[in-house]
């Protein structure tokens, strides 16, 4: 595909941004000019026709019942960083 | 053979004790779990995908992200195969949570082919696959979210069964698209895939997307028997398919390779000659299957993957900053590219301005290829095509060019579209090495497609 097909960097720093997940400069361009391709090989679902969805579905509850879960320490193990027992994380803006 | 050295088997961070022989890098932990004394599986061995929750013993989804990640509980699959009296191994390579066709995607570095070597196993469940081709485990669990059991499947030449969506339990199963994907059986031949699959089928109150018609509380609800029970899907590897109607479906014969189609045509003579009928049909709908599938999977794997924010558990981003600037820094060391690329574009896909032109047709293409395969149905007991385009690839051949790589999932995405099971079975070698044939059945239909698979062997 030509470069005209490209995605705006900018576009895709933006979209890294609302996902959480930093790009170096050589990601941003690599991925403008890939997304390019992707998203005109995507454009192919506006010819789907509509068709009638018939969802077979059943809501599955189970009673609401105390049922044993994870240990304090079990849930904490595989944190980077606990204090006193909780989760400790960076703050918060 | 590629006959490596163990100590130059790819790929660091790997725990693979030394003097265990695993030449083609098919493991990423070896770890030994004994099962029950006894049991259907009493005595075998089974390989587990390193997405697949095993209790004390890390599960890494093939992530630096989850390099050091222990999970605390049990997949139910991994119970149930204790139960069974199955001895765990090991856990095996995968493309990074899932994401890739030929295993390469693994932060920890490429599995080999056993019968193809210099050639990819397939992916994601590439190890699985792997272990099972080389005898390193008398069977193997994998994942399929898009044709990630039946591809590894047809290019090692084992055989590999994705369930219809809702047979087996997902509990445990680190998510990537949980609409799309089930766990599922590889083993070298179509009875021991039965075998595993009559293990792990049945409903679990800890998924609520099982199959619960046999629960008691729930038996109202239903008038169905439930599949897990009334079947036992070892016993319908009978090779009997006198009279079976099989129903080739064009559209995804007409774009594989000719070494493939060779293959496949032979492997129809031979149902034909066991009985069976064959007739040609259409499915209009598999044209956009590839497009609905990976803006479905992108968009629920962006959301799925949000948990990964290294402070429950994870690489951490440190304390530099505040919460948004670490997540991010937290996710660009610990995710690889490919992971990257499918959580941005997938976020993009559910962005406001672009939800109803990608996500919502998406849904479109995908119930239109659900009206497909029942119209399909309607005429035929099983569906074939080759289950891959192309023999394996060589190592490295398709890393560089990420949509070429989705192609070649165009034969195993619609059957993860519509919920249906499917079965790859071997179908002869070329010299790029093995093809495999897909029979997909309709839903909960699994007995019928591996009485089909059986008549190949």
């Amino acid at each position: 595909m030509s470069d005209t097909d490209a995605v705006d960097p900018e576009e895709v720093r933006h979209v890294a941004g609302l996902a959480r997940v930093d790009l170096d400069e050589a990601e941003v361009e690599r991925f403008a000019e890939q997304f390019g391709d992707i998203l005109t090989y995507f454009d192919a679902l506006d010819d789907v026709p509509a068709v009638d969805q018939e969802a077979d579905l059943a809501n599955v509850f189970r009673a609401d019942e105390v049922h044993e879960g994870l240990t304090q320490e079990e849930a904490l193990r595989n944190a980077p960083e606990t204090e006193d027992g909780r989760f400790k994380g960076p703050r918060v803006g | 053979m590629a006959a490596q050295d163990h100590e130059e088997a790819p790929g660091e961070g790997r725990l693979v004790p030394d003097g265990f022989d695993d030449d083609h890098g098919a493991f990423l932990t070896v770890e030994r779990l004994a099962g029950a004394d006894d049991g259907p599986l009493g005595g075998s061995t089974v390989a587990v995908k390193d997405n697949i929750s095993t209790a004390g013993v890390r599960t890494t989804c093939g992530s630096a992200m989850l390099a050091d990640y222990v999970p605390p509980y049990d997949a139910t699959v991994v119970e149930q195969l204790q139960e069974a009296g199955a001895t765990v191994v090991g856990k095996t390579n995968m493309d990074e949570f899932g994401m890739g066709t030929t295993t390469e995607t693994s932060a920890f570095g490429p599995t080999d082919n056993p019968a193809a070597p210099g050639r990819v196993p397939g992916g994601s469940s590439g190890g699985s696959a792997a272990a099972v081709a080389a005898g390193q485990a008398d069977y193997a669990l994998g994942s399929d979210t898009g044709g990630s059991i039946r591809c590894p499947a047809a290019f090692c030449g084992v055989v590999g069964i994705k369930p219809t969506y809702g047979l087996v339990s997902r509990y445990g199963l680190v998510a990537y698209a949980n609409s799309l994907e089930q766990i599922g059986p590889l083993a070298p031949d179509v009875e021991g895939a039965a075998e595993l699959l009559d293990v792990i089928a049945g409903p679990d109150e800890r998924d609520a997307t099982t199959r619960h018609d046999i629960r008691e509380d729930l038996a109202e609800e239903y008038d169905g028997e439930h599949p897990a029970t009334t079947a036992t899907y070892a016993d319908a590897a009978d090779g009997d398919v006198d009279g079976l109607s099989v129903g080739v479906v064009t559209d995804l014969v007409e774009g594989a390779d000719d070494v493939v189609v060779e293959r496949f045509e032979s492997a129809l003579d031979d149902l034909r000659a066991a009985g069976a009928t064959v007739h040609e049909v259409s499915l209009p709908s598999v044209e956009t299957a590839v497009q609905a599938y990976y803006v479905i999977a992108m968009s629920e794997a962006s959301s799925n993957l949000a948990r990964f924010d290294g402070v429950r558990y994870g690489r951490s981003g440190g304390h530099e900053g505040d919460w948004n600037e670490t997540f991010a820094r937290a996710r660009e060391q610990g995710f690889g590219e490919e992971v990257k690329r499918r959580i941005l574009l997938g976020t993009y896909a559910l962005s406001a301005g672009y939800h109803d032109k990608y996500y919502e047709q998406a849904q479109d293409a995908r119930a239109w290829v659900k009206q497909d395969f029942d119209e399909a149905f309607a005429d035929a007991d099983v569906l074939a095509s080759p289950t891959m385009p192309a023999p394996p690839f060589e190592l490295g051949e398709s890393l560089s060019d990420p949509l070429q790589m989705y192609l070649a999932d165009a034969n195993t995405v619609p059957v993860n579209l519509a919920n249906l099971p499917a079965i790859s079975v071997p179908a002869g070698e070329t010299d790029r090495g093995p093809v495999g044939l897909q029979l997909v059945g309709p839903a909960f239909g699994e007995e019928t497609i591996i009485r089909a698979g059986s008549a190949l062997e």
